[in-house]
C-alpha cells in the first residue's frame, strides 16, 4: 500500500557546532532549524521557500539522510530517516543546484553509468534507462562530452537525470535553477512539472517567489530556521489582500531613505529591487491609502522614473512574511536588555 | 531521539563485482585525467629509484641493488595509495560527490574500496616504473630470486597496502582534512613497514607497531621475493592482517558515517 503521506517532518531541529582557531578554539553555535513540521502528501509539489541562509538545505538534508537532526523525528515514505536511511535513500533523489556534484573529467555517459550501479540500478535496464534521461533533459547526443566542456544549465540537466536514475518517488530539489539562464530556467521548470505530473512527490526549495508560484500546490515559508506561513499560494496571497502596492523607479536609494519610507505611516513592508542603474522600491500600503505624496517627499532630490499602483502578488505575500520574521526575531534580540 | 540502525544492505557476488569493476574503471579513468597526477607518476618513481641507489651504495651495500629498487618502488606505491585515497576522498568534497555518493543506497566501504584499489592499481606502476629506472639509469640488475613468487608476493602486498589505505579512507570520510592528514602519515608507516629501509635499523620499541602492519608483512614478502628468503610466511601474515583490517574499516565506517551526518562534514562548507 502506498502511504499517504510522502514526507513527515515532526519539530526537526538542527544546531551546528563550528570550532574556528588553531590554538585556542572558539566554538560558535548557528541554530539552522528550530522546530520545522510540515507534511507533503504523495504525489504533491511541495515548495520551501525562503531567504538565503534560513535553513531551507539543512531541512531538506536532514530528510535526505545527510544529515542527522538535532532533535525532532521525520519520515519519508513512513520509513524513519534516522533509523532505516537505507531504506529512504532507495526511494529518493536528491538534486542540488550550482555545478558541482559530477564528475568533470569524465563524459556524462560515464557519470550516468557510474551512479546507476552505486544507485542500484538493474544492469538490464541501465542502458536503456540512461538513454531515456538523457532524451527528458534534453541532453542526447551530448553524452560523449566530458560534463568540464557544459554550461551551467546542461550540468543542471545532467543533475538532475542523475537524481532521476533510480525512479524515486520522492524527489528533494534543492534551488535547482540557482545560476542558470532564463529559458534554461524555463526549461527546467516544465521538466519539474512533469515528474510531478506522472506521479512523483517533489520538495523544492528556492528563493525565487515566481517559480514557487507557477509550480508548487503548496509552499511554506521558512525563515531564521522557523516555518512562518504555510498554505497554496493563493491562500498566501490573501495575507496580502488588505494591501496595495505602490511601485517607484529611482535612481539612488539608500538605507535612510529605505528606513525613512518603512516609518511611513501607511507603509506596512518595503522591498528594494536591483534595476540596471535604477532600484525599484515596492512599498506595501494600506488598502486605500495613497502615500505617493508623503513617499516623493522622502525621496526629495532623487530623479524618480515610473510609479506604478498594482494589486499585491505572492511575492508580496513573501515579502511580508520575511519582513515580519526579521522584525520578530530583531526584537527578541533586543528584549531582555 | 532513537540510535541509528547499522547501514546494512545485503550485496550478492555479482553486484559487488560489477560495484567495483564500474568504480575501479570511473575513479582509474578520472585520475588518469588528471595532468596533476599524471606528473607525480612520471616523477615519483625517478626520484624514489634515484634515493634508493645512492642510499644503498653509500652504505656498502651494493649486493642488495634490486631489493633497494624494489623497496623504492613500493615507496611510490605507497605514497600514492595514501595521499591518492586522501586526495580522492577529499577530492569528492571538492567536486561536490560525496554527499552524492553517501546518499546512494549502496553501503559506503563498497564505494570507497574501489577508490583505494583505482589508487593501488595507479601506484603498481610506480613499482614498475621504479625498476625501470633502476635498470636505465644504475644498472641495477633485475634478476629476482623466483619471479612468480615475486609477482605474487607483489600482489599480496599491493591488496595490503589498498586495505590499509581503505582504513585510513574510512577515517578522511569524517574529517574535513583528509589529505594533510594523508601526507603526514605517509612516510611514518613506511618507514615503520621497512620499505626504504630495513626495520632492524630502527629502535627496538617500534617493532611491535611494525607487526601489526599489513604493510610491513607484505614488504617483508616482496623484498623477500626479489632476494631470496621466507616468503611464503609474510604473504600469510599480510592475508590475514589484511582481513583484520577490512574488518576495522567496515566497522569505522559505520561509526564515521553517523558521526559525519552529525558533525555535518560531508560537504565542504
Ligand atoms: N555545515 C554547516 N556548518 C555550520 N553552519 C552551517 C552549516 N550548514 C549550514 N549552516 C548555517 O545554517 C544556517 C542555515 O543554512 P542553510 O540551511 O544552508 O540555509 P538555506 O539553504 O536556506 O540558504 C546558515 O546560517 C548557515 O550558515
Ligand atoms: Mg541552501
Amino acid at each position: 500500500m502506498r502511504p499517504m503521506l510522502a514526507i513527515e517532518a515532526l519539530d526537526l531541529s538542527r544546531v551546528f557546532h563550528v570550532r574556528s582557531g588553531w590554538l585556542r578554539t572558539r566554538r560558535t553555535e548557528t541554530i539552522a532549524a528550530r522546530g520545522i513540521s510540515f507534511e507533503v502528501r504523495s504525489g504533491e509539489l511541495f515548495g520551501l521557500l525562503g531567504p538565503n541562509g534560513a535553513g531551507k538545505t539543512t531541512t531538506i538534508k536532514m530528510l535526505n539522510t545527510l544529515l542527522l537532526p538535532t532533535s525532532g523525528t521525520a519520515r519519508v515514505l513512513g520509513h524513519d530517516v534516522v533509523r532505516d536511511p537505507m531504506a529512504v535513500r532507495r526511494r529518493i533523489g536528491y538534486v542540488f543546484g550550482g555545478d558541482r556534484g559530477l564528475y568533470d573529467r569524465l563524459t556524462a555517459l560515464d557519470n550516468l553509468r557510474y551512479f546507476s550501479e552505486l544507485y542500484g540500478v538493474d544492469p538490464r535496464e541501465q542502458r536503456s534507462r540512461i538513454a531515456e534521461l538523457l532524451e527528458l533533459v534534453g541532453l542526447a547526443g551530448r553524452e560523449k562530452e566530458r560534463v568540464e566542456g557544459y554550461s551551467r544549465g546542461m550540468r543542471q540537466r545532467l543533475h538532475i537525470a542523475r537524481g532521476l536514475l533510480n525512479r524515486p518517488s520522492v524527489l528533494f530539489l534543492d534551488e535547482p535553477s540557482i545560476g542558470v539562464d532564463p529559458v534554461a530556467a524555463r526549461d527546467l521548470r516544465r521538466t519539474i512539472a512533469e515528474l510531478a505530473d506522472a506521479g512523483t512527490t517533489v520538495l523544492l526549495t528556492t528563493h525565487y517567489m515566481a517559480e514557487a508560484d507557477e509550480l508548487c500546490d503548496r509552499i511554506a515559508v521558512i525563515a531564521g530556521g522557523r516555518i512562518r506561513a504555510s498554505g497554496t499560494p493563493a491562500e498566501l496571497k490573501t495575507r496580502v489582500r488588505s494591501r496595495d502596492v505602490l511601485e517607484l523607479e529611482v535612481y539612488g536609494v539608500d538605507d535612510t531613505h529605505v528606513t525613512r519610507l518603512r516609518d511611513l505611516p501607511s507603509v506596512r513592508d518595503i522591498a528594494v529591487e536591483e534595476r540596471g542603474q535604477a532600484q525599484l522600491v515596492i512599498l506595501q500600503v494600506d488598502q486605500g491609502a495613497d502615500p505617493r505624496r508623503d513617499a516623493l517627499d522622502v525621496l526629495d532630490g532623487l530623479r524618480v522614473g515610473r510609479i506604478v499602483n498594482r494589486e499585491p502578488t505572492l511575492e508580496d505575500a513573501y515579502v511580508a512574511i520575511v519582513e515580519e520574521a526579521a522584525r520578530s526575531a530583531a526584537g527578541s534580540v533586543r528584549a531582555p536588555a | 531521539m532513537s540510535e541509528p540502525r547499522p547501514y546494512v544492505e545485503r550485496v550478492g557476488p555479482y553486484r559487488f563485482l560489477r560495484l567495483m569493476a564500474i568504480g575501479v574503471r570511473t575513479h582509474v579513468l578520472y585520475m588518469s585525467r588528471s595532468p596533476l597526477q599524471l606528473g607525480e607518476a612520471v616523477v615519483t618513481p625517478v626520484v624514489f629509484a634515484t634515493l634508493a641507489f645512492y642510499l644503498f651504495r653509500a652504505g656498502g651495500q651494493g649486493d642488495q641493488l634490486l631489493q633497494a629498487s624494489v623497496g623504492a618502488g613500493l615507496m611510490g606505491t605507497w605514497s600514492s595509495v595514501l595521499s591518492g585515497s586522501g586526495a580522492a576522498v577529499q577530492n569528492q568534497r571538492w567536486l561536490g560527490t560525496m554527499e552524492t555518493l553517501v546518499a546512494a543506497p549502496t553501503p559506503l566501504v563498497l564505494t570507497l574500496l574501489p577508490i583505494t584499489v583505482s589508487t593501488a592499481l595507479v601506484g603498481s606502476y610506480s613499482m614498475a616504473a621504479t625498476l625501470l629506472w633502476g635498470v636505465v639509469l644504475f644498472g641495477v640488475p633485475l634478476t629476482f630470486a623466483d619471479p612468480l613468487i615475486f609477482v605474487v608476493a607483489l600482489l599480496v602486498c599491493l591488496l595490503a597496502l589498498g586495505v590499509v589505505g581503505l582504513l585510513l579512507a574510512s577515517t578522511f570520510v569524517f574529517l574535513r582534512n583528509a589529505n594533510a592528514l594523508a601526507n603526514s602519515l605517509t612516510y611514518p608507516i613506511a618507514m615503520l613497514s621497512g620499505m626504504l629501509v630495513p626495520i632492524s635499523v630502527l629502535p627496538e620499541w617500534t617493532r611491535p607497531i611494525s607487526w601489526v602492519l599489513p604493510t610491513e608483512w607484505g614488504t617483508r614478502a616482496v623484498t623477500t621475493a626479489a632476494g631470496g628468503g621466507e616468503v611464503i610466511l609474510p604473504m600469510v601474515m599480510a592475508a590475514v592482517l589484511g582481513a583484520v583490517y577490512v574488518i576495522l574499516a567496515l566497522l569505522a565506517l559505520a561509526h564515521v558515517q553517523d558521526r559525519a551526518r552529525r558533525a555535518a562534514t560531508l560537504s565542504l562548507v
